[in-house]
């Protein structure tokens, strides 16, 4: 199991450090100069040169590489003399358009994004889950029928699609809710909770279409078990088959699916941010990729990996906990 | 029924009263192929401590029936009719909560994988004691100590240590051990096994056999043994019941099923069979054709297409569905329109000597 | 039934079977798959089959018996080179084909056919019939006289099922007729021999009769060698000529049929025939039987000397020090075992 633990992080890491060679090359080796980029149209050969040297872009790629390492760990300063600015560890960029550290921009966005994420999350994996499960229990039903129709119609809906018709309903014209946006819960709890309240059903409704459809397979795959019998013919309470035997079966696959969605959600969360209008991690990385704004679009890019890595790390040790088989990997 | 006197009669036990009585059981079940009538009117009796064998092929509505009687169909795509008693209480129509109490503490079952059977993510000491925890609500380490000791019992070396593993961590024959273990932890009056060796080696087969005579003398319970085997039956059961496309065609002791049986299926299973006696160098006498679907049983005798004896073309075997029927042998019941003399003429001129002796 | 196959198909160099050459010899045959084992322990050897020797001559059939894991269906797979050997040496036809490449064996695989256990798994849903059996002969472009089809018809034919099936996909058919399917698959080359992998076990008692009768007419009718693997020790004695009894990855004993089922001098070939629930023995209780203990050991970490010893009622300490080599003893059967066992069995 430690053994197991070790190996997964390791090469967890070694993969974080992978993406991030990959992603600097893409954005720093570029041909075009991304200083020029950064600086504008307007920019004289010698705001090129100045632009270059602050960010360290005359030096030879490895060593450009390793001042970014070396800034997250440790902060570092661009420029000299008056125009050094310093960004404090971990540093993952300047950005010089806003004037801050990438950091700030993310600790202002994150939490937003976040939000929205596990909110949803939430919402997908209650009604998500329990919809599909208590619809495999009865299968044939008319309330299976239902679930199984409305669930084809969520997983084949789009969140730009449905957001703003709830958007256009629920906001402009019944004023039942007010703009989504992000205020902080400890500011406001009340309006961080209706502010976020139509992001959180849009996504959440979307997600759980397709949990429901997931976890209704897994759960009528898993009733069908041998051990599901053996568990009613030692006289267990159907309930209790259900919740102990079956559902600890078929949650797995469900597991991972739920937990490399909430990796790649923020992914997902730029379309849901433009959508609302919601001030979030997708929200910044759109604008920074429209304002070609490379520190900004290069930690975000960071940052999903980081989370999508992690939260497959996270699967992996759910597994092991889950299923004794594959406890020794 | 016949059946049913006769098995109470040959019983040595004192208590000679049935244990279990199953009456004119019919199951359909409805798919969308059409009905399945996979139970077609069986009826039997079964004594505690004795053991009755149920051997067909595949298909033929052994675990159904034995399923049944577990209460373990889908009440909502299961028609069930007949009169199931168990120590003389109706089970068919019981509710759903009644016979689930009775599961596990009066009737148990082990089945043909002990694998699939085994639930992956719990130890085999949890699953035992769980199956005692239901009937014992609230007694948990009674529980484990029982499984433990039961599990000792069944002759796993080292019980407390492998109580604390999982089922992928045994062999094929330690796992239908503790399914054995498991079964027998309330002392269930009626142990149902379905082809519970089917999938082990003849050395392991032969373990689990002997454990399970043993274990009878020791807690006196009724077994139903379900399996394809001949050489399995022969060895364990004291009653045999055969059985065809739903319906069972004869049924006596295993004496005289065996020995000299008289319905044609039951003569064309004894010849399919290799043997370790006989002359090797022939070929085998294979019943031809293949079990029929129970969707769309053949008219009257559901194994006419097969039987080299039907009398068709105005006969009876194509038209009518043949009676289970007493013989002169007590006890002896056999659904076939052959007359007796010449089913018993049949087996002691062509049969007998074919059979490998 | 003539046979337009053998010409077409142009078998490189044809032994004469006359110069007491066996179709098929092994000598030493070895698979060790490495493995993984414990929480931090490193790679270790599961010695699936450990130097095993045998032939079969042409137009016979060998068994190959024994508990499951002993190591049949990986001899049988190293036997047709689904699998490539640790070590040892396989001759066919006198050739050496041990290290033979996929072209070399090309010419060879129309004589080394394999049929499998499960009828359900190995046939392609999404063929019919006549694609199945056809396969072989289109994969190495053989277009028999006549055609392809006529030929897979007459096939289908050989092995009892109705010609007018050629357009049928295998779930139109039961478990013994499937089974018939991969038997015509394997005869569409016209092989010399054919490694049969369980092909009974699946099956209900009365359609595995049929079967075993297709294989003994089959068998008859083309001259075929079989290497039959079972574990059915009836089943075995009523199709093969010679068996094999295996034992951890070990040939424990291998004779004729006589010598085998009625004078075993091994211990374990004892105990496996005494273990056999015979319907022919109800009512005669009391009959001596062996009871083996316990379950076959891990092959990570066989037991030294004799690989039997663990389990065996006569073990000594010579057992445990010296590995028994198999010898050809009295009886005319070989064996391995220090202290083997003689007269018939009870
Ligand atoms: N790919 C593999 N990797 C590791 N071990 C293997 C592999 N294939 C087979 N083995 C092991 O080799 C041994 C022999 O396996 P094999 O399948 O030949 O047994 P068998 O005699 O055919 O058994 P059965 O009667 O169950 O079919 C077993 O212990 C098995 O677990
Ligand atoms: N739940 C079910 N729904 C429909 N048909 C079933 C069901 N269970 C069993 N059957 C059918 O009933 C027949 C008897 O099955 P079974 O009792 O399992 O046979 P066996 O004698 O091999 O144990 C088979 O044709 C089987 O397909
Ligand atoms: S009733 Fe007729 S067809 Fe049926 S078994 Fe008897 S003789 Fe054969
Ligand atoms: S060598 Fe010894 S242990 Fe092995 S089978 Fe013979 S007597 Fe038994
Ligand atoms: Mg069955
Ligand atoms: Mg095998």
């Amino acid at each position: 199991m430690i053994r197991y633990l070790i190996k997964r992080l390791v090469l967890a890491v070694l993969a974080m450090v992978a993406v991030s060679v990959l992603t600097f090359l893409l954005f720093f080796a570029v041909p075009t100069s991304p200083a020029y980029v950064m600086c504008g149209k307007q920019c004289t050969a010698h705001d090129i040169a100045q632009t270059e040297q602050r960010l360290g872009l005359d030096q030879p790629i490895v060593v450009q590489y390793a001042d970014f390492m070396k800034g997250i760990v440790a902060g570092r300063t661009y420029g000299s003399g008056e125009l050094a600015v310093h960004c404090d560890a971990p540093c993952l960029g300047f950005s010089f358009r806003t004037n801050e550290p990438v950091t700030s921009i993310l600790a202002r966005t994150v939490p937003a994004t976040t939000s929205i994420v596990v909110g949803a999350t939430v919402i997908q994996l209650v009604v998500g889950v329990g919809l599909g499960m208590v619809s495999a229990l009865r299968r044939g039903t008319a309330f299976d029928r239902a679930a199984v129709g409305t669930s084809l119609v969520g997983a084949s809906m789009q969140i730009y699609f449905f957001g703003p018709i709830l958007l256009l309903l629920l906001v402009y014209q019944l004023h039942v809710l007010p703009t989504p946006g992000y205020t902080s819960p400890l500011a406001d709890p009340g309006m961080w909770f209706e502010q976020m309240l139509l992001p959180w059903l849009t996504l959440g409704f979307l997600n759980s279409a397709i949990f429901a459809r997931l976890s209704r397979a897994q759960m009528l795959e898993t009733l069908a078990e041998d051990f599901v019998r053996t568990a009613r013919a030692k006289g267990l309470s159907r309930w209790r088959v259900y919740a102990r035997h079956a559902l600890r079966a078929a949650i797995t696959p469900i597991v991972t699916t739920a937990g490399l969605y909430l990796g790649a959600a923020l992914g997902g969360a730029v379309i849901t941010e433009t959508v609302f209008g919601v001030n979030g991690l997708g929200r910044a990385s759109v604008d920074a990729v429209n304002q070609l704004n490379l520190p900004v679009v290069m930690a975000t890019v960071l940052l999903a990996a980081f989370f999508i890595i992690v939260m497959n790390v996270v699967v992996d040790m759910l597994y092991s906990v889950i299923d004794p088989r594959v406890r020794l990997g | 029924m016949t059946a049913t006197a006769s098995s109470a009669a040959t019983s040595g036990v004192a208590d000679d009263r049935p244990y279990l009585e199953v009456d004119d059981l019919r199951v359909q079940f409805k798919t969308e192929d059409g009905i399945v009538r996979a139970v077609d009117g069986i009826s039997f009796a079964l004594p505690r401590g004795r053991t009755l064998g149920i051997v067909g092929e595949s298909g033929s509505g052994k675990s159904v029936t034995s399923l049944t009687v577990m209460g373990l169909h889908n009440a909502a795509r299961t028609r069930i009719t007949g009169s199931i008693k168990l120590d003389g209480r109706e089970i068919v129509g019981l509710d759903d909560e009644q016979v689930r109490r009775m599961r596990g503490r009066d009737v148990a079952m082990i089945f043909q994988d002990p694998l699939s059977a085994l639930h992956p993510y719990y130890t085999i000491g949890k699953q035992i004691s769980e199956a005692y925890l239901v009937h014992h609500p609230g007694r948990k380490a009674e529980a484990r100590k029982r499984a433990i000791e039961m599990l000792d019992r069944v002759g796993i070396p080292q019980p407390k240590k492998r109580a604390d593993q999982y089922p992928h961590e045994f062999s094929g024959g330690m796992r239908q051990r503790a399914m054995i273990a498991m079964a027998l932890v309330n002392d269930p009056s009626l142990l149902i096994a379905d082809e519970p060796t089917t999938a082990l080696d003849v050395t392991v087969q032969a373990q689990i056999l002997d454990l399970l005579e043993d274990l009878q003398r020791e807690f006196n319970s009724a077994i139903i043994m379900i399996t394809h085997d001949l050489g399995v039956v022969s060895q364990v059961a004291d009653e045999v019941m055969v059985m065809y496309g739903g319906h069972a065609i004869e049924f006596g002791s295993v004496e005289q099923v065996l020995r000299s049986p008289q319905h044609p299926y039951a003569w064309g299973l004894l010849q399919s069979v290799p043997s370790l006696r006989g002359n090797a160098e022939e070929d085998l006498d294979p019943i031809p054709g293949s079990p029929p679907s129970l969707i769309n049983l053949p008219s009257g005798c559901a194994f006419h297409p097969r039987c080299a004896y039907k009398m068709v073309g105005g006969g009876p075997c194509d038209l009518e569905v043949p009676e289970l029927l007493p013989t002169a042998d007590a006890g002896h019941v056999v659904a076939c329109h052959l007359p007796e003399n010449e089913r018993r003429r049949v087996y002691e001129e062509e049969i007998k000597l074919g059979a490998a002796q | 039934m003539s046979d337009p196959i053998v010409e077409s198909a142009g078998t490189a160099v044809k032994q004469p079977s006359s110069d007491g050459t066996p179709l098929l010899s092994v000598e030493g045959l070895t698979k060790h798959f490495p493995v993984r084992q414990g929480v931090f322990g490193g790679k270790a050897l599961v010695r699936a089959v450990d130097g095993v020797d045998f032939s079969v001559d042409r137009g016979q059939t060998l068994g190959l018996v024994g508990e499951s894991g002993c190591g049949k269906t990986t001899t049988g797979r190293m036997v047709v080179k689904l699998l490539e050997s640790t070590s040892g040496r396989i001759m066919f036809e006198g050739r050496d084909i041990t290290h033979m490449n996929r072209a070399q064996m090309r010419p060879l695989r129309h004589d080394l056919q394999i049929i499998f256990q499960d009828p359900y798994s190995s046939l392609n849903p999404r063929h019919t019939v006549g694609k199945i059996v056809a396969m072989p002969l289109q994969v190495n472009g053989i277009t028999p006289p006549g055609g392809v089809k006529k030929r897979v018809q007459e096939l289908l034919e050989t092995v009892g099922l109705n010609p007018e099936h050629y357009n049928r996909y295998p779930h139109e058919f039961s478990g013994g007729q499937r089974q018939r399917i991969g038997i015509a698959r394997a005869l569409a080359l016209r092989p010399k021999l054919i490694v049969a992998d369980e092909p009974v076990s699946a099956l209900d008692v009365s359609i595995q009769a049929q079967v075993i009768n297709l294989l003994r007419e089959l068998q008859r009718e083309f001259d075929l060698a079989f290497v039959f693997i079972a574990h059915d020790l009836a089943v075995v004695r009523h199709f093969c000529q010679r068996i094999g009894v295996m034992y951890l990855g070990k040939m424990v004993e291998v004779g004729d049929r006589t010598q085998i089922y009625e004078e075993p001098a091994h211990p374990y070939t004892r105990a496996l025939l005494s273990a056999v629930p015979d319907v022919t023995k109800i009512g005669t209780e009391g009959r001596e039987r062996i009871r083996l203990e316990g379950d076959v050991p891990t092959p990570l970490n066989p037991p030294s000397g004799c690989r039997f010893r663990t389990r065996c009622w006569k073990a000594q300490e010579k057992c445990a020090e010296v590995e028994p080599p198999l010898l050809q003893i009295g009886t005319g059967q070989q064996v391995a075992c220090h202290f083997p066992e003689t007269g018939p069995v009870s």
